[in-house]
């Protein structure tokens, strides 16, 4: 446990971040090779889900969820190397959404990287969304780790292509949760043949980090937390010795093992999902495994959402989630174990049990 | 002198005077650490020190001289002025209802009164004194003080500290309790006519409409009107805006180097702004500071942590801007969420005013109509 965080990295960052009392001051420094690839850190921010209401007014909340992510991304000391935006800067595609959030995130200081999301997608396939931020799948090097960004919210083309009267309606159709004309997510044929020639030219111990929107991963097929193709992509992964994976889509914290394979989701900076059962509106069924979303008081539209840095350090990525009214987490590869954890609250006793009532 | 409505009862139990307090209507029993029991030497003790003028560098200010209970225990100034008239960055909170506060100081950087009432007799624009050493060492040169702590802490001259300083002080500050409000009156007692129609009419706007309970809490059977929590609700960022990266930065940097919390942020005006990320260090609390109680707001003008809004008409505008003075200004981009425009109607803002007159307690009614 003690060796999963760099002290020297995490203590830069930790003053910017761990509340007081949490800082985990018995982390010993992690010794690097002279091959190794360097400590850095960089942000990442996701689906802000930006609404149009008319003209020049947009739905608030969503907006300030932004605005706020990055007057905090903004202050981060020493600067991370750079951004990323894990997809869904829109909520149904329109292009002044899309403008208007590219606006905002016109504010960040440094570099932005970005990823698509089903939500800046299904209305005019991507259109506005390439012409303004350029390709949806790419990679670079960055100080000894392989980056690749995916478009992993592509479907089925004869749902994309011939199912719907409108534009509208397909994005309608897929922006809706437990949908029985909905499609599940597809990483598809071309890429994987781009992903394939990608990595062939990536020395095997360099390590790999992964961008998609959806999880590259199946985690629960009705609310397209999932991948239709993941297992391929993830064949196309397995000869590195340390790949990651990050991906938004899910607005909640997840982390997984697979293999080599490391997962982590991000939060939104729009709205939690799921909402507690107890705030439901409707008969809603969740996955066996759901985490209820801790949001006591809705007042408080900032909880529950969030943003985050991104430690990495030999290789490894280290979550660190900056949660608005509501306690950071850090989730940290844990050498050992050989796996992701949650440095605080993995441990049953420590955890928050979720509310039950309001 | 002139005491809060409720005053300890004393009852001898088991050879053990310990003073017990009413609980007034509205408010839960006051906590009261188990290693700083309340007894009645220890409060008379501690009222004493509070008001003891000497315990400072130009021999003028006491606690109550911020906290001056004429004015509701503050000191209606915009921010405090400490020895040789020298001002700090933040408006004196009343003591009234403290004891209740999870938190003290306007960004909690202390976790109980003990912790706070040792602090500003040694901050260079309050008390002044260079150190806790000094303040102990006028004390020892009053031949009654050193009477009372042997009595109240069986110490003798040589052992006073000043952790008994502010246990004495604490003691008393958990004495400085006030509820009975028309609104307690109204809501807990039953008294359907305790609050006039517009203060009924305001009461609903508060837990509806303008959103006020939300943070200003209010419980089935007591209320603190306080979520003990921290918000950016807007004020002040417009003095660092465009500046917050640099600020905050210069903070660390010093505190990291050893800097004084308590003394930076009353001392330097933009780190001040910095709220409860200048204790906790945490980038989703910059700009955020306690949420205060309302009890006896309409006697403790002028409001918020930088005393900027002199009314509470100003306050209700204030919130009815989405957390800005002009609907004009530009809104912080680390507001908390939660903070928005409320649409009010001139009478709904006047109706909101009044349900907060009614928040007064007895002791404090003659100060209101002022």
């Amino acid at each position: 446990m003690n060796k999963m965080l760099n002290r020297r990295g995490f203590l830069k960052q930790a003053g910017a971040v761990i509340a007081a009392g949490s800082l985990p001051l018995s982390l010993v420094e992690v010794a690097f090779g002279k091959d190794e690839p360097a400590n850095f850190t960089f942000a990442y921010i996701s689906d802000s889900h930006i609404t149009h209401i008319k003209g020049r007014e947009f739905v608030r909340n969503w907006d300030r969820g932004l605005i706020r992510a990055v007057a905090e991304a903004n202050l981060l000391d020493p600067r991370p190397d750079f951004i990323f935006y894990g997809g869904d800067i829109a909520q149904l595609g329109k292009p002044e959404e899309l403008d208007h959030g590219l606006e905002i995130l016109a504010g960040l200081r440094g570099d932005v990287h970005y990823v698509m999301g089903e939500h800046d997608y299904y209305l005019d396939l991507g259109e506005h969304w390439k012409k303004r931020l350029g390709p949806d799948h790419y990679s670079f090097d960055h100080k000894g780790v392989h980056f690749v960004v995916l478009n992993s919210i592509l479907t089925y083309d004869d749902w994309t292509h011939n199912k719907w009267p409108t534009a509208a309606e397909r994005m309608h159709q897929m922006a809706r949760l437990d949908n029985p004309q909905g499609s599940p997510f597809l990483v598809g044929d071309a890429q994987r043949e781009w992903l394939k020639q990608d990595l062939a030219k990536v020395g095997k111990d360099t390590p790999i980090v992964v961008f998609s929107h959806s999880p590259i991963q199946k985690i629960h097929k009705g609310w397209n937390f999932w991948t239709d193709d993941a297992e391929q992509v993830q064949d196309l992964l397995k000869p590195f010795d340390k790949v990651t994976v990050i991906y938004g889509h899910v607005h909640q914290i997840q982390y997984n093992q697979i293999g080599n394979i490391s997962f982590h989701s991000a939060m939104a900076t729009a709205w939690p999902w799921p909402y507690p059962s107890t705030y439901r509106q409707v008969e809603t069924y969740l996955p066996k495994l759901t985490v209820e979303m801790n949001r006591a008081n809705p007042f408080f539209e900032r909880d529950a959402t969030g943003w985050q840095f991104i430690n990495l350090h030999t290789g490894n990525v280290d979550m660190n989630y900056l949660l608005p009214d509501n306690t950071n987490r850090v989730v940290a590869f844990d050498t050992t174990a050989g796996r992701p954890v949650d440095t605080r609250y993995q441990a049953v006793a420590n955890r928050i049990p979720p509310q039950n009532h309001y | 002198m002139i005491r809060p409505s409720v005053w300890p009862l004393l009852l001898a139990l088991g050879g053990c005077v310990a003073a017990v307090q009413a609980t007034p209507l509205g408010l839960p029993p006051v906590p009261v650490p188990a290693n700083n029991p309340q007894t009645d030497a220890k409060i008379k003790l501690g009222d004493k020190l509070f008001h003891d003028k000497r315990l400072s560098a130009d021999g003028k200010v006491s606690c109550s001289t911020c906290h001056d209970q004429a004015k509701g225990f503050t000191d209606h100034r915009r921010v405090s002025q400490g020895f040789n008239s020298l001002t700090g960055t933040r408006n004196a909170p009343t003591v009234i209802n403290a004891a209740y506060m999870q938190t003290l100081f306007w960004d909690g950087r202390e976790p109980d009164l003990e912790g706070q009432s040792r602090q500003p007799f040694i901050n260079p624009v309050e008390g002044g004194l260079a150190s806790h050493d000094m303040l102990v060492g006028i004390v020892k040169k009053d031949p009654e003080y050193i009477k009372a702590f042997k009595d109240v802490f069986g110490v003798d001259k040589d052992g006073i500290s000043v952790d008994h300083i502010a246990m004495a002080i604490a003691s008393f500050e958990r004495t400085i309790v006030a509820g009975d409000s028309p609104f307690d009156r109204y809501f807990y007692g039953g008294e359907s006519k305790a609050l006039t129609p517009a203060q009924v009419r305001g009461f609903a706007l508060y837990t509806g409409k303008a959103r006020c309970v939300s943070c200003h809490r209010i419980e089935q059977t007591q209320a603190l009107f306080t979520d003990n929590r921290f918000h950016n609700i807007g004020i002040g960022f417009k003095s660092i805006r465009g500046k917050e990266d640099a600020t905050a930065q210069a903070f660390i940097r010093d505190k990291h180097h050893g800097a004084n919390v308590d003394v930076t942020v009353l001392t330097r005006p933009n780190m001040s702004e910095l709220g409860r990320f200048a204790v906790t260090e945490n980038l989703t609390q910059v700009g955020a500071f306690k949420t205060p109680t309302l009890r006896n707001v309409a006697v403790t003008a002028p409001y918020m942590h930088d005393g900027s809004l002199k009314t509470l008409d100003e306050v209700v505008n204030f919130y009815n801007n989405g957390g800005r003075v002009k609907e004009t200004d530009p809104v912080s981009g680390f507001q908390s969420g939660g903070i928005r425009p409320l649409h009010l109607t001139d009478q709904e803002k006047q109706d909101l005013v009044a349900f907060m007159q009614a928040l007064t307690s007895p002791a404090y009614a003659a100060q209101a109509r002022k």
